[in-house]
Formats: structure tokens, C-alpha cells, sequence
């Protein structure tokens, strides 16, 4: 389980981040729902530690990372994957040296090991054959799915999505939410997604937390998403011409 | 791992370099012996030539201005890498594996610069000299025996001692002030492209203000 505890951020004069508490389950698909520039991924950057919040901390399965030491968070973060929005893949190494590198950096394993590893992840993610290729000449789709390989390479205890879906046509959003939810039972990880398609939410969400203004308005599940009862959540999940005629059909 | 990342950057800054590196050398060390041909008069012996080509070279040439264009070159090649990857999250991915990033995309640059722009520095003493003498022979300004007389005159080890203790210490100021300015890039394309020019600005200036204080602190 990740908790944040009072977590606050500022840039400048602006309150980015203010007093946030959440909690993100083990095994579940932890989704942080909101606008653009409501601070879900300045949340996320705060859990992980690319950016230091000014208030509060942050605790994996109870040890308190904030206060850690860098080396201190070098342990935590080898427990940690992370999909970043545009795929962060080393565009100078082919797809399974990407996959690989994780596991040359940390894992201790033989060459012949670490291939075999890699190679599986790329398995897992349906691209046993594209390892050869440069990122750049795989589709957005193909960089995100590499991009979860690698991910998953050091058999992580704590799975980050930044948009995971950001840029991919609907088919394929579906293929990828489908593959985050899978991969988070089959290792019984604590998954974070940080997204505002409300397809992927209704697809692939366990929990949701709902950001707005830098503060969490709202948690709960996709029941009681429909459900509404916050203005701002409402105005946001039913922002969509779909949305609003799928509730007027009574069909959410 | 680190091995080979010091191999990569050793071609990156020292193979790839050379090219320009000869070109340089080879046309300056000739341009030198031409016009020191055309500036001595009768009474000052042919000689000088030779000797004029190796102190330019030995001095300040090649130490200094060959690394001003590398950090051209090489530098705003650093910092537009380093740059990319900050803009597209690859070094938050290095951070959040726990690498650590500044040491695993700097310290291989830096090192290899270190080893292998006083390399190019001497390849291009080298170039330069024999290109002057080769210029200097086909021309008919000067006899190959003068021109190695010259070569050898009043010639101290201590010059070369003096060019290569500069041109490591610019070797590291070129390879960590673009990978700074890479390193602290933000935005998008236009601040990569923003931070490679300051970086070649910078390296530039820092090179120029280092070596008129080595040049007073090493020949006083």
C-alpha cells in the first residue's frame, strides 16, 4: 500500500498541491482522476520522489520514504516501475535493450538471464518480436506496451501510469488499460494510473481518487462515480456529449 | 556497463572529432607558414618560419582553439542529448529505476573528455606542423632543413607540459558545461535548441577566461 499523509506542494505563489491524503491499495488499480493542471501529476511526481513536496510525506507499505536518505530511495525505487506519458523509452537502444536495462543495472543476472527475462516481459506484452527495433520505429501503442515491459522487468511491488493512454486511438487505449489491469493481479501490485479518459477509468479502475484544485474532492469506486453527489466531479465526468447521453439513456 | 558508455563517448567526442580536428590543423598549419613567409624580411632568417608554425601550434593553436571548436562541435551535441532526454522524461525513467542519472549520462562524458581531447590536441600539433613544412617545401619559402632547424630552435618541453595542462582542463569545462546546461534544460524543443547555443556561448567564455589565467599562472 502507498500513503501520502498531508502532502503539500507550491510553485512560486501558486498552491499546486494542498494537504493531500490518499491511500493506494495493493493489488488494485489506483486511478488519480482530474482536469489538466488540477495536480494529479504533480501528485504522482511528489509519491515517486521527482519532485519534493514542501509539507507531508510519502509511505510505501509503511516506510517512509519521504525522509529516506537518496540511498534509502534507491531500495524503494527498484520496487518501483513507472509508464510515463510519452513512453520515456532510451530512444539510442533497441526495444530489448530497453527492457533489459533495469535488469543490467540492478539485478545481478547473467547476460543469458537478463535476455531471457526481458524477452519474457516482451512476451507478456505481446512484442516478442519487435526487440530488435529502435523506439522510433515502433507506433505510439508499441512504445507504451515496451514501455510496461520494462516496467515490469525487476518484478516490481509498485506500478506508476503517467496517461498512459495519452495519443492512442480508443482500440488500442483498450488493449493497454487491459494490460494494466492484468499485470497488476498477476503480481499483486499496488498500481497508480494518472488519467482524465473516462473510457479508461470505466475500463480499468479498482479505486479512484478525484483531484481538483490541488485538493482530493472525492474517492471511491466506479458505482459511485455515476453516482455523483460533487458538482465538480459530475461536471468533469460527464464533460462528454457521450457521457451525458449515456446517463440520459440510463444506460451508467 | 561503465566501460561502455566511456567507449561510446570516446567515440562520440575523439573518433568522430577527427575529421574536423585535421581539416583545421592541416589548413592553419599552412596559412601560418605562408604569411610568417610573407612577414620576414631579408635579415630574419628563413628559419623562423618552422619556428613560428610550432610555437602557434604548440602554444595556442591547437590546445586552445581546438577545443573551442570542439566545444562547437561536441558541446552543443551534449547538451541537445542530455536536453532531449530531460524534455521526454528519459532521465525522470533513469531517476525513478534509481540510477543516478547525472552520474550515469555526465561522468562517462566528462571522463572521456578528459582522455581524449588532449589526443586530439597532439594529433593536431602534429597535422599542423607537417602541413606547414609540407606548405612551406612545395611552396618554396623555406628548405626542408630550415624549416626542421626551425623546428628545433630554443624549443622547451615545458610548452608541450603548458599545452596539454590546458588542454585537459578545457577538455572538462567543455564536456560539463554543455552537460550542465542539457541537464537543466525544461520545456520543449525551442529550450533544447536554447540550451545547446548556451552551452557553446559558455564553454566558449569559460574556456577563453581559463586559459589567460593558466597562461599567467603556468608562464610566470
Amino acid at each position: 500500500m502507498i500513503e501520502l499523509h498531508n502532502i503539500s506542494k507550491s510553485f512560486g505563489d501558486h498552491d499546486v498541491l494542498k494537504n493531500i491524503d490518499a491511500s493506494f491499495e495493493r493489488g488494485k488499480v489506483n486511478f488519480v482522476i482530474g482536469r489538466s493542471g488540477s495536480g494529479k501529476s504533480v501528485t504522482t511526481k511528489c509519491t515517486v520522489g521527482l519532485i519534493e513536496p514542501d509539507q507531508g510525506h510519502v509511505s510505501f507499505d509503511g516506510r517512509n520514504f519521504t525522509e529516506l536518505s537518496r540511498r534509502g530511495r534507491k531500495a524503494i525505487r527498484q520496487e518501483i516501475g513507472m509508464l510515463f506519458q510519452g513512453s520515456a523509452l532510451f530512444d539510442s537502444m533497441t526495444v530489448i535493450e530497453n527492457v533489459s536495462f533495469p535488469l543490467k543495472m540492478f539485478s545481478g543476472l547473467s547476460a543469458a538471464e537478463i535476455t531471457r527475462r526481458a524477452t519474457e516481459c516482451l512476451e507478456r506484452v505481446e512484442l516478442a518480436d519487435a526487440g530488435a527495433r529502435y523506439p522510433a520505429e515502433c507506433s505510439g501503442g508499441m512504445q507504451k506496451r515496451v514501455g510496461i515491459a520494462r516496467a515490469i522487468a525487476m518484478n516490481p511491488k509498485y506500478l506508476f501510469c503517467d496517461e498512459p493512454n495519452s495519443g492512442l486511438d480508443p482500440q488500442t487505449a483498450i488493449i493497454i488499460d487491459q494490460l494494466i489491469l492484468e499485470i497488476t493481479r498477476e503480481y499483486d501490485m499496488t498500481t497508480v494510473v494518472i488519467s482524465h479518459d473516462m473510457n479508461s477509468v470505466m475500463e480499468a479502475s479498482d479505486t479512484i481518487h478525484f483531484v481538483h484544485e490541488g485538493r482530493i474532492l472525492w474517492r471511491g469506486d466506479r458505482s459511485g462515480l455515476i453516482a455523483g453527489g460533487v458538482p465538480e466531479l459530475e461536471e468533469f465526468v460527464f464533460a462528454s456529449d457521450l457521457m451525458r447521453r449515456l446517463r440520459k439513456a440510463g444506460q451508467i | 556497463m561503465f566501460r561502455g558508455l566511456l567507449i561510446r563517448e570516446l567515440d562520440a567526442i575523439g573518433t568522430q572529432s577527427i575529421g574536423i580536428v585535421a581539416l583545421l590543423s592541416l589548413f592553419m598549419g599552412a596559412v601560418i607558414c605562408l604569411q610568417t613567409a610573407h612577414q620576414i624580411g631579408g635579415w630574419i632568417p628563413v628559419y623562423t618560419i618552422g619556428f613560428t608554425v610550432r610555437q602557434t601550434m604548440i602554444l595556442e593553436f591547437s590546445p586552445t582553439l581546438i577545443p573551442v571548436i570542439l566545444a562547437g562541435k561536441v558541446g552543443s551535441n551534449i547538451a541537445s542529448q542530455i536536453g532531449t532526454m530531460r524534455i521526454t522524461e528519459q532521465i525522470d525513467a533513469l531517476e525513478i529505476m534509481g540510477v543516478n542519472s547525472a552520474a550515469y549520462l555526465i561522468l562517462p562524458k566528462i571522463i572521456a573528455g578528459l582522455l581524449i581531447v588532449p589526443f586530439l590536441v597532439v594529433l593536431s600539433m602534429f597535422m599542423g606542423i607537417g602541413a606547414g613544412a609540407w606548405v612551406g617545401v612545395a611552396s618554396g619559402v623555406s628548405s626542408l632543413a630550415d624549416f626542421e632547424y626551425g623546428m628545433q630552435v630554443d624549443f622547451h618541453v615545458f610548452d608541450v607540459f603548458y599545452a596539454l595542462t590546458k588542454t585537459v582542463a578545457f577538455g572538462f569545462i567543455l564536456t560539463s558545461v554543455s552537460a550542465y546546461h542539457g541537464y537543466y534544460s525544461s520545456g520543449g524543443a525551442l529550450e533544447v535548441g536554447r540550451s545547446s547555443t548556451r552551452a557553446v556561448v559558455w564553454s566558449v567564455v569559460i574556456i577563453m577566461v581559463t586559459n589567460l589565467i593558466l597562461t599567467q599562472m603556468l608562464l610566470n
